[in-house]
């Protein structure tokens, strides 16, 4: 098992949310969207340009930026 | 198109929204997530032109539209999607002020058939709030396509308020709807809704906070005590400020303040501060839903969907 960042994760693989490495409302928001401590999350596709990423979380797609999917840690086993 | 001054009725909390009111029997809140087919029930009720589309975030503030169902009056209020009430955009305030101060009859939340467990997240949000809630399972036809069967007799036992199936698109399937509203809207204690109960250690604060909460709050406003007093350790300054102005409660006076410290004490003895007493509250709801979606969805054929 290891951590890392979720931008770092490969598409079609999927990691379990640990931490999240942020405050205030960006924080407020990923907890709103499904993404707490646990959560299976994994990217199932890129923009052109290689940013945003989609991610399948909790059933619904979710886009997030790079510097947002920085953010947030996973395990990966 | 966009928005024009008829689309949007601006001042709901006041004066013109009173009067329109005062000549309803009943008046209907329809809440949701983003781009779940609110304005599409909403126009299909009221025969209004509201402008739909297929992107999330198109109703920025709160228009309202009238029906008329069995000789009562029903009063709709559309209000923005929004994921959450723990408001971070201007117009998940104006979804969570409307919920918690404008006093609807009934609040529909419109969830869609084919995310459910991420719906179910403002659903029990505002079960906090208010316990008049229809909750409205929109898009079944798109969630048949994808071959995902829901429960709903199951969801509602989960949830304990009642459950409606409906397809934005054809008025037949939103009779059912309709009369569920009335029924909710003019019988007391229909609903007997499902709390999550959260950590033990928060439990007890709420509780301690509640019980001197109750006296100070308006009579109208009692039932709030609960989410007062959680939104209080919180401490949400948008939020704490909208529920300063409504129930013209300061919480200066000492009797809340020492409360309100007993309570915080009580949860950092046990490792709770403020940054992850919101990540428990959360998770709590998630877990919830989660659980809630393993038992009352299935899926024929594929696992997942996927795009």
């Amino acid at each position: 098992m290891k951590k890392i960042h979720l931008d770092e994760l490969p598409l079609e693989t999927t990691g379990m949310v640990d931490t999240l490495n942020c405050n205030g409302a960006i924080r407020r928001r990923l907890l709103d969207l499904g993404i707490v401590k646990g959560t299976k999350i994994s990217p199932i596709l890129k923009s052109p340009s290689g940013d945003p990423t989609a991610f399948l979380i909790r059933g619904s797609m979710i886009a997030l930026r790079k510097e947002d999917a920085n953010l947030i840690f996973v395990k990966v086993y | 198109m966009g928005l024009t001054c008829s689309s949007c009725g601006t001042n709901l909390l006041e004066d013109d929204m009173l009067l329109l009111q005062k000549n309803c029997d009943y008046t209907i809140a329809l809440a949701g997530n983003p781009n779940v087919g609110k304005s599409t029930i909403f126009n299909a009720l009221t025969g209004m032109h509201q402008h739909t589309g297929n992107w999330p975030g198109k109703t920025v503030s709160n228009a309202c539209g009238t029906c008329l169902h069995k000789n009562k009056n029903l009063l709709f209020v559309d209000i923005p999607g929004t994921y959450s009430l723990m408001s971070n955009s201007q117009e998940e305030e104006i979804a969570r002020d409307y919920l918690c101060f404008g006093k609807p009859d009934t609040t529909v939340i419109i969830l869609d058939a084919t995310c459910i467990e991420k719906n179910l997240n403002l659903v029990f949000q505002t079960l906090e709030i208010t316990n008049k809630v229809v909750v409205c399972v929109n898009l079944l036809d798109e969630a048949r396509k994808k071959h995902i069967r829901i429960d709903l007799k199951k969801l509602s036992d989960f949830l304990g308020v009642p459950v409606v199936g409906t397809i934005a698109r054809k008025k037949k399937t939103l009779q059912h709807l309709l009369s569920t509203i009335v029924k909710v809207a003019s019988l007391p204690n229909t609903c007997q809704p499902n709390l999550v109960t959260y950590h033990p250690i928060i439990e007890d604060s709420l509780l301690m906070l509640e019980s001197t909460l109750s006296k100070y709050l308006p009579k109208e406003y009692a039932h709030l005590s609960r989410w007062t007093a959680l939104k209080l350790i919180d401490g949400e300054p948008s939020i704490l400020h909208s529920i300063k102005k409504n129930f013209s409660l300061s919480f200066r006076e000492e009797e809340i303040q020492n409360k309100l410290n007993e309570a915080k004490e009580l949860l950092s003895d046990n490792d709770i501060d403020e940054q992850n007493f919101r990540d428990k509250i959360v998770s709590s709801i998630v877990l919830k839903a989660e659980d809630i979606h393993n038992h009352v969805v299935s899926y024929e054929r594929c696992a997942r969907f996927k795009p």
